[in-house]
């Protein structure tokens, strides 16, 4: 099931609190060595937006499909 | 339907509440207190009359909390309180300064301190001044009467729409429980102001962006008008910037100009016998009806004596009493407290006269001897006449 | 679950995005409740204009310079007692009471329980990160028997207030717990309190990872709501659990939900009545 996910990070809003990487139930986000967000695993995004959700910041959001 | 007579034998409590309706009040939270509590008692039988709502609250700072909330929502509000709901309600009369919301507090001051007792006291007059933290300049009218006491309600909740601001209405416990005459206007007879609404459209807006009065133009809740009433500082927008000390410098200044600038308006005193007076008392509230009388006995003694009589109490009439000062030779300041409103003649006399202050703190009214016996002491001797 | 309106759109709609990064420390619950409660006002569809958020102090206390709310600031503790005089002068509008734990329970507490007796129609938000995490963590009345807190060095010796359980008590007519870490049943609790015709109180129990979480050698973010999730109890389960059980739990769930006299409803009916059109006086 082919669909073009976007993830977009705000960088300027990003706290690198780690809330969205730890809790993404399919492993999509990773942290990089600044603490900063890296969607490394995109493709296997369900869109389940938890991470949306749980983004105490709005930093990041999930977008198509 | 029989015509409402126009002239009513009030209680000072009851003219207040009369007084607020008049002036479009049409919101009051309250919490019982001796003796303030007729005004809360009129104001929830007369308010849901008019349309308007009464709320007795689970104390005096809920009350003034809630008389902010529907202030906000853009309807005129008050309360009424006694000397020790004043000072639970410090707290709120700074708040409402530095967030702009018109309301007024009526204050029937009772002996302190402490519960103290139930009936009578100027014990407040510095407190409705200095009581809020900030310092900030505050604007208390102080009625002499019953039919006084219903203007300056109105005078109050002028005052307060007009500059966003609270302001203070101190009475006390004997003229807000003396009963006499009060001819209730019609209401088109009654000049009435309301808080300026914003002139611009909503996307050019900020909340807090004084017009040249520096008043700001604070539509109610509820419109397409953006509106962050704060308490904390604040830029125009009402986004808090408690760390920048520009705006907190422009902030408090602001708020201090702005009944600054009226000074002159807001100041009322009445003269009596004062042309060639060399002996002046200088009163305020029920303190200055017994005030006139010892002036008009005094005179009968042949003593140039004569009343200044003041309705404001803050912001202090400076211009009034400096000229009086230079005019008479001695001040008397006859209060229900141990001398407060004397430290303000003193302050502006300067020197220039000398200053007398008599007072009285067992609850009573002081009477007229009490003030006559002062001006025949100080006197000079040859103005006495000799007993025919 | 209703579709997620995009978050793009939400920060347009109800934030001043431009005004981000917020203050807050990295990983605070205070975002993830203002994201839920505008989510569900969302959702409610009714006019933004029409909700005011009456806010107090504690360092939630300056979300009107994120959300484009009509909001009322005033001071510590009396958010419940001036959202009741804004909602009795203006039935039509919606009020929020944004409240934090000690603003809501401690200097508060008087105010809460008697909005919550006269059953007026305000939605009631608790955050509850049981400390006052602007001042530096000092223990609330809703810090946890044996944590630590600035003020509770040696742990704290008070039991903590069930605010669910104070707030049914007083009479409040909804009243419900979730958290930050399920903000989905939060986003449709938040609405449920928004809709319901009467006093609604929602806690959201909340992560405070830099003050109360380090004091308490809870970790970071990740591991505070780690932790809250596993202490978390729906009120179905618990119902099976014994009170030993419950312990140190956070049950979630809606707890009260009921239809009773609303007090401002009540109040317009009484003006109807006596209201005398011709006396202005």
């Amino acid at each position: 099931m082919p669909v073009s996910v976007v993830i977009t990070v705000d960088a300027r809003a990003c706290k690198k609190c780690g809330i969205c990487v730890e809790f993404c139930p399919k492993a999509v986000l990773e942290s990089g060595p600044f603490g900063e967000v890296l969607v490394t695993r995109a493709e296997a995004c369900n869109q389940c937006r938890l991470c949306e959700l749980r983004c105490p910041d709005l930093a990041i959001t999930v977008e198509g499909g | 339907m029989r015509a409402k007579p126009r002239a009513r034998l009030m209680l000072g409590n009851e003219a207040c509440a009369e007084g607020a309706i008049a002036a479009g009040v049409r919101f009051f939270a309250g919490y019982p207190i001796t003796p303030a509590t007729e005004t809360a008692e009129v104001m929830a039988r007369r308010l849901p009359e008019v349309g308007g709502v009464y709320i007795q609250m689970e104390d005096e700072l809920g009350s003034l909390s809630a008389v902010v909330g529907a202030s906000a929502g853009g309807v005129k509000a008050m309360t009424a309180t006694s000397s020790p709901g004043f000072s639970l309600m410090q707290e709120f009369i700074s708040s409402a300064i530095i967030g702009e919301y018109p309301l007024v507090v009526a204050n029937v001051m009772r002996l302190g301190p402490g519960i103290g007792n139930i009936v009578a006291s100027q014990m407040d007059v510095m407190q409705a001044r200095w009581g809020a933290h900030g310092g900030l300049p505050m604007i208390a009218f102080c009625p002499s009467s019953v039919r006084e006491t219903f203007e300056l309600t109105i005078r109050a909740v002028n005052w307060s729409e007009r500059l966003r601001t609270p302001v203070l209405l101190m009475t006390d416990g004997v003229v807000g429980h003396m009963r006499e005459k009060v001819v209730i206007p019609e209401p088109g007879e009654i000049e009435l102001w309301n808080r300026p609404l914003p002139a611009v459209p909503p996307e050019e807006y900020q909340c807090f962006d004084p017009g040249p009065d520096n008043v700001p133009a604070i539509p109610p809740f509820g419109g397409k008008y953006r509106v962050h009433y704060n308490a904390a500082i604040h830029d125009f927008r009402g986004v808090t910037t408690m760390a920048d000390p520009k705006w907190c410098e422009y902030g408090v200044r602001r708020l201090a100009a702005k009944i600054e600038a009226h000074i002159d308006e807001l100041t009322e005193t009445h003269s009596v016998l004062m042309d060639d007076a060399e002996i002046a008392v200088f009163a305020y509230g029920p303190v200055a009806r017994a005030a006139e009388a010892s002036v008009r006995q005094a005179r009968e003694m042949g003593i140039k004596a004569g009343l200044m009589r003041t309705v404001t109490l803050w912001p202090f009439p400076e211009k009034q009493v400096r000229e009086m000062a230079k005019q008479v030779e001695v001040i008397v300041v006859p209060e229900m407290n141990l001398g407060q409103m004397v430290l303000e003649v003193e302050r502006c006399a300067a020197g220039q006269a000398q200053i007398e202050s008599v007072t009285r703190v067992d609850s009573m009214l002081i009477t007229p001897k009490q003030v006559l016996d002062r001006i025949t002491a100080v006197a000079p001797r040859r103005q006495i006449p000799w007993p025919s | 679950m209703a579709k997620l309106k995009p978050l793009t759109e939400l920060r347009k709609e109800h934030f001043h995005f431009s005004r981000f990064p917020t203050t807050y420390c990295p990983g605070c619950g205070i975002g993830n409740v203002l994201q839920a409660v505008t989510r569900a006002i969302d959702e409610t569809g009714r006019p933004p204009e029409s909700f005011t958020f009456a806010v107090g102090i504690g360092c939630y206390g300056n979300i009107g310079n994120y959300l484009d709310f009509d909001e009322l600031r005033l001071s510590h503790g009396r958010v419940p007692a001036m959202a009741t005089g804004l909602k009795l002068a203006r039935p039509d509008l919606n009020v929020i009471a944004m409240m934090g734990d000690g603003d809501a329970t401690a200097i508060g507490g008087n105010h809460l329980i008697h909005a919550a007796r006269r059953n007026i129609d305000i939605t009631a938000i608790i955050l509850n990160n049981h400390t006052y995490g602007m001042t530096g963590g000092q223990y609330s009345p809703a810090t946890r028997l044996g944590d630590y807190a600035t003020t509770a060095p040696y742990g704290m010796l008070e039991p903590a207030f069930d605010i669910c359980k104070l707030a049914e008590g007083a009479g409040a007519t909804f009243v419900a717990r979730t958290t930050t870490f399920r903000m989905v049943q939060t986003i449709d609790i938040v609405r449920r309190a928004i809709e319901h015709p009467g006093f609604a109180l929602v806690e959201i129990d909340s992560q405070c990872p830099v003050i109360y979480g380090r004091m308490n050698r809870w970790g970071d973010a990740v591991s505070m709501l780690k932790k809250q999730n596993a202490l978390t109890v729906t009120l179905e389960k618990a119902k099976t659990m014994t009170p030993e059980e419950l312990k140190g739990k956070i049950v979630v769930g809606i707890f009260k939900q009921a239809v009773e006299p609303e007090f401002t409803g009540e109040y317009y009916k009484v003006i109807n009545r006596v209201r005398r059109p011709q006396d202005a006086s």
